[in-house]
C-alpha cells in the first residue's frame, strides 16, 4: 500500500481494521489515515465492504479486531467515554438516507439537537431552520420524507447530518441510485460545506470521476485491505495492479466490447 | 441431543436475560429524556384512542354472551336474580382485563411490532444511535408509560360496556328487573376485585408492550429470515408470545392474589 505523509495531524487513525460474518472474511487488516479537515474517499467495488468499514468507524458494527483512534483516543469497546465523545463530534450519512418517515422535515432536522443536547427548544428550531435553508429546504419544513424526490432527500439527510456541527461526517455511498447530474450535484454539496462548515469527511463510493476531482486523498479497498491510499494525482499515476484495474476499468470496458463487436471469444476475468 | 438441548436452553436463559435488560433499560433511559410528554400523549393515543372502538364492541359482545349464557344456566335453579353477580365477578376478575390486553395486543402491540422492525429494517434506528440518541428513551420509554396508563382504563371500560352488554341480554331480551341486575353487580363487586383487575391490567400493558418492542427492536437477529420477512416474523412472534404471557400472567397473579386474600 502507498502510504500517505499525514503524520503532521491525523483526526482518525485506523489500524488492522478485521471483521468477518461467519466464514465470509470482509476486513483483513485495513488501515486509514485521516488528516483533520481533509475529504478523504474510499474506493472499491461493490461488495468489498465499504460500508462495514464505515459501519465499524461508527460504532453500528463491532470490529473483530484492530484499533480506531479518533483525535487521538482510542474508540475501543472497553473506552464508552470516548464511544460518545466520537458520537457527539461526528455525524453518519446512510446510503438509504434513515429519516425518520413517521416525522416531518422540520422534525426531522431537529432531531439530533433534541435528543442529544440541553439547548433550549427556541435556538433547535433556529439552526434546523438555518440547516434548511442552507440546503434549499426551507419551504419543504412541513412536509414528510416520503413527499420529497430522492435528491431532496439526501438534502435533507446532509442537513441533519450537519445540524449538530460535526467536526467528522461520514458519507455511506451518498450518490447511490442518483443520476449523472445529481451525483455531481452530491459531491459538489459535499465539499461545498465540507469547506463552509470546516468538517472532516470520510466518503465511501465507487464513482471513481467525481470523487477524484472532490477528495484531498482516495484510498483504494479490496481483498479486505486498502490497496492505495494518497492524494488523487498519485492515484492516477500509481502502477499498482489493483488501482490499475480499478482506474481504467471504463477503457477495459470499451476494449472488451470492441472485441465482441469484432466478434472474439472474450473470457469474464471477474466475478460480478 | 443432549448438547442440542442445553444450547436451546442456554439460548433462551440468554434471550430473557436480554430482554429483562432491555425493559430496564427503557425505564431508566426515560429519566431526562426531552419531550418525553409529547412522546408518552401520543403512545395513549396510538395504544388508547385508536383501540376505543374495538374495546367496545368485543367488550360489547362478551357481556351479551355472558348474559345469554348466565341467564338460561342460572335459571334451571331458579337463581336468574344473581345474573349481575355472575356477570359482573366474571368481567372483573378475568375477562376484562385478560380480553382487553389480548385486543390490545392485537392491535396496537402488533402495530408496534412492525413499526419498530421497518425502523430497525430502513436504518432509522441506527440513525438514532449514530447521532447519540438514546432509542430506547425515544422509541421504547413512552410506550411502556403509556401502557401503565391506557391498558387499566381500556380494561374499566370493557368491563363497563360488558357490564351494560349483560344488561341487554338479561333485562332488556330475556325480561330480567333491571333493578335486580343492577343491585346484584353492585352487591357482588368489592374494592380488591376492581384492584385485582387494575393490578393484571398494568402488569399485562407492561409485559405485552414490552415483548412487541423486544421483537420489533430486534428484528435483525431473527435468524433465518431477514428484511420483510423478518419483520413479519418479528410481528408474529410478539403477538403469539405476548398472548401466551398473558394469559399464563393472568394465571400467576390469580393464584397469588387468591392465596393473599
Amino acid at each position: 500500500m502507498s502510504v500517505p505523509d499525514t503524520a503532521l495531524d491525523l483526526f482518525l487513525d485506523v489500524r488492522g481494521l478485521h471483521k468477518r460474518f461467519g466464514e465470509n472474511v470482509v476486513l483483513a487488516g485495513v488501515d486509514l489515515a485521516v488528516p483533520r479537515g481533509a475529504v478523504v474517499t474510499v474506493l472499491g467495488k461493490s461488495g468489498t465492504g465499504k460500508s462495514v468499514f464505515l459501519k465499524c468507524l461508527a460504532g453500528i458494527v463491532h470490529p473483530d479486531r484492530g484499533t480506531i483512534a479518533f483525535d487521538g483516543q482510542s474508540l475501543d469497546s472497553h473506552n464508552a467515554v470516548a464511544r460518545v465523545e466520537f458520537r457527539r463530534r461526528c455525524s453518519y450519512l446512510f446510503q438509504s438516507n434513515a429519516l425518520l418517515d413517521s416525522l416531518t422535515v422540520l422534525e426531522n432536522v431537529a432531531l439530533p439537537l433534541e435528543q442529544t443536547t440541553q439547548i433550549p427548544n427556541r435556538e433547535i428550531r433556529q439552526r434546523s431552520l438555518e440547516a434548511l435553508r442552507q440546503l434549499e429546504l426551507e419551504k419543504h419544513r412541513d412536509r414528510y420524507p416520503s413527499q420529497l424526490s430522492g435528491g431532496m432527500q439526501k438534502r435533507l439527510a446532509l442537513a441533519r447530518a450537519i445540524v449538530t456541527r460535526p467536526e467528522l461526517v461520514l458519507f455511506d455511498e451518498p450518490t447511490a441510485g442518483l443520476d449523472p447530474i445529481r451525483r455531481n450535484g452530491v459531491f459538489e454539496m459535499i465539499v461545498k460545506y465540507q469547506r463552509q462548515f470546516g468538517f472532516t469527511a470520510v466518503l465511501v463510493t465507487h464513482d471513481l470521476p467525481e470523487a477524484l476531482v472532490s477528495s484531498d486523498q482516495v484510498a483504494l479497498l479490496d481483498g479486505g485491505r486498502m490497496r492505495f491510499q494518497g492524494t488523487p494525482e498519485a492515484f492516477n499515476l500509481s502502477t499498482d495492479p489493483t488501482v490499475r484495474a480499478f482506474r481504467d476499468s471504463a477503457a477495459a470496458l470499451r476494449d472488451t466490447i470492441a472485441a465482441v463487436r469484432r466478434g472474439e471469444t472474450v473470457t469474464s476475468k471477474e466475478d460480478l | 441431543m443432549i448438547r442440542a438441548l442445553g444450547k436451546h436452553t442456554l439460548g433462551i436463559v440468554d434471550e430473557l436475560g436480554d430482554f429483562a435488560l432491555f425493559t430496564a433499560r427503557a425505564f431508566t433511559a426515560a429519566v431526562g429524556s426531552r419531550k418525553l410528554g409529547r412522546r408518552i400523549v401520543r403512545a395513549i393515543y396510538e395504544q388508547g384512542v385508536r383501540c376505543v372502538p374495538v374495546i367496545v364492541i368485543v367488550g360489547l359482545f362478551t357481556g351479551l354472551v355472558l348474559g345469554l349464557q348466565g341467564y338460561y344456566v342460572l335459571n334451571r335453579f331458579g337463581s336468574e336474580g344473581l345474573l349481575g353477580t355472575l356477570v359482573s365477578l366474571t368481567l372483573v376478575r378475568e375477562l376484562a382485563p385478560v380480553l382487553a390486553a389480548l385486543m390490545l395486543v392485537g392491535q396496537a402491540g402488533s402495530a408496534l411490532a412492525a413499526e419498530l422492525g421497518i425502523q430497525r429494517n430502513s436504518e432509522q434506528i441506527d440513525a438514532l444511535e449514530t447521532m447519540g440518541a438514546s432509542t430506547h428513551a425515544y422509541l421504547v420509554s413512552p410506550r411502556l408509560i403509556a401502557a401503565f396508563i391506557v391498558f387499566p382504563i381500556q380494561t374499566a371500560v370493557f368491563a363497563m360496556v360488558g357490564l351494560f352488554g349483560g344488561y341487554l341480554s338479561g333485562s332488556v331480551l330475556l325480561h330480567l328487573q333491571p333493578g335486580v341486575y343492577w343491585s346484584a353487580v353492585y352487591n357482588a363487586v368489592e374494592l380488591q376485585d376492581v384492584r385485582e383487575c387494575f393490578i393484571k391490567a398494568a402488569v399485562f400493558g407492561l409485559l405485552t408492550v414490552a415483548i412487541c418492542a423486544y421483537n420489533g427492536f430486534n428484528a435483525h437477529r431473527r435468524s433465518g429470515s431477514t428484511g420483510a420477512r423478518a419483520v413479519s416474523a418479528s410481528t408474529t412472534r410478539a403477538v403469539v408470545f405476548s398472548s401466551i404471557v398473558v394469559l399464563a400472567a393472568d394465571y400467576l397473579i390469580t393464584s397469588i392474589l387468591v392465596n393473599h386474600s
